[in-house]
């Protein structure tokens, strides 16, 4: 079968509505398919919220991420950056997904994605703060990919739904490589020139307020071993800045939480932006 | 409707021959992620597929053409159904896969990672074979690549890049 002929198949129009994948063409639910049913004893309106607040940490990553299109300091970390985002956004849809399943509104990814207002956002601070320089972009990355794979890999084996626990273990594959990646570079910057260690110093000294909130509030029944996290989630960034000769702050965190719908002033604007299409064409099929 | 082993034998086929939309060399079979196919009682023809990474655009397309491709071939009735349990990695790439990608220029993947997830900053030596000329002197220039499941590499012997699908 030649090349030409898949990508002639794959341009035809097919009759069946399950077709493209973009906002307004119906293709809408990543779990298709996926048996819904909610175990007993677990509780409906907690696993929806929570499986919220993970969607919106990966979405808002992901929208920052894709900003750095264009502008990375070489194609191959713009390539990088945006395959990472595109991971994100994967988990981020089936989060959603999962969240309308069992919220009982029956609503689809893009309700919450797109009609939304940052107040009903409830992803950490963390990951709405602007991109700044490439040294805070691969920190920040370093920080949330090493919370994430940890929640991650507790929740695919102890949460009590199958389907929290089946998108967990595919995001761990994903965050591992995240993780490695924004390990290298930060390595590579701190022991790198006087000026690259003085950007990576900057960039951990405005993450560090930020990364006590990661570690409050998601103490529930769908998350066992959140006492735990605090520390191997530190081991690890400390195991990175050691290498890098560089020290993580002793954090004063910042007041409020995110969880909580408590954000700072750049969330709306980036949902804004991420929000526009979608609300300028509410009905829009194509 | 009497359904016999040879309809689910020619479901499972034509599903099977789908290529991948990324990577049309491989089909579904080859890659991995067709997990079933089977015949309900009332006729339907129920196909289970398995996405590859959790952001990977071409699950559409590949539930729309499997679905087309079984309607084309008759089955009135034709669902689709997403598994994600266990999840996919890239030891479920068959080894008439693994040719066809080798063949095709891209470098297959190595035995998928298992175990505990530690993080390892050391360089990692890691022996990818050329797809080209089969030299082991090769280097990664780029973790990431045109899509999420392939790596950039170049060979240092024949000078020429190449794709490899990193291990998952």
């Amino acid at each position: 079968m030649s090349d030409d002929h898949v990508y002639l198949s794959l341009a035809e129009g097919h009759d069946d509505s399950d077709a493209r994948w973009a906002f307004g063409t119906g293709f809408e639910d990543p779990l298709h398919g996926v048996d819904e049913t909610v175990p007993e004893g677990t509780d409906s309106a907690q696993l929806a919220s929570y499986c919220l607040a993970l969607g919106d940490d990966a979405l808002v990553s992901a929208q920052r991420l894709a900003q750095w299109c264009t502008a990375a300091p070489e194609l191959e970390e713009e390539v990088a950056l945006a395959n990472i985002g595109l991971d994100l956004l994967g988990q981020t849809r089936l989060l959603y997904a999962r969240a309308g399943q069992v919220d009982g509104t029956g609503r689809g990814e893009d309700a919450y994605a797109y009609f939304r207002d940052a107040d009903d956002f409830r992803n950490v601070r963390l990951a709405e703060l602007p991109n700044g320089d490439f040294a805070f972009s691969l920190t920040r990355l370093l920080v949330l990919s090493s919370w994430r794979l940890a929640v991650f890999e507790r929740l695919a084996v102890t949460t009590p739904d199958p389907v929290l626990a089946a998108i967990a273990a595919k995001g761990v594959k994903e965050l591992a490589y995240h993780r490695q990646y924004a390990a290298e570079w930060v390595v590579r910057l701190g022991d790198g020139t006087e000026e690259s260690q003085r950007r990576m110093k900057d960039a951990l000294a405005a993450i560090a307020p930020y990364v006590d909130e990661l570690f409050a509030g998601d103490e529930n029944e769908l998350f066992a071993g959140a006492g735990e996290l605090r520390s191997e989630v530190l081991a690890v960034l400390r195991q990175v800045t050691d290498a890098a000769g560089l020290v993580l702050p002793e954090p004063t965190p910042v007041p409020g939480h995110g969880r909580d719908g408590d954000h700072t002033d750049h969330l709306a604007p980036l949902l804004a932006e991420l929000q526009s299409v979608a609300r300028a064409h509410p009905e829009a099929t194509w | 409707m009497v359904t016999t082993l040879i309809d689910s034998r020619r479901a499972w086929n034509i599903a099977a021959q789908v290529p991948d939309p990324e990577m049309p060399m491989l089909t579904l079979a080859d890659l991995g992620v067709l997990r079933g196919v089977e015949i309900g009682a009332d006729g339907t023809v129920v196909a289970s597929l398995t996405p590859t990474y959790s952001g990977c655009p071409a699950m559409a397309e590949m539930r729309a053409e499997v679905s087309a491709r079984l309607r084309d071939a008759g089955f009135a009735r034709v669902e689709i159904r997403t598994v994600l349990d266990p999840p996919w990695t890239t030891d479920w790439i068959t080894p008439e896969g693994r040719r066809s990608l080798a063949e095709h220029g891209i470098a297959p993947p190595g035995a998928a990672p298992r175990g505990p997830l530690t993080l390892t900053l050391s360089p990692t030596r890691r022996t990818v074979s050329c797809p080209r000329c089969g030299a082991t002197d090769t280097e990664e220039t780029s973790h990431f690549a045109a899509t999420s499941c392939k790596a950039l590499w170049r060979c240092r012997a024949c000078r020429e890049p190449f794709e490899y699908v990193k291990e998952i």
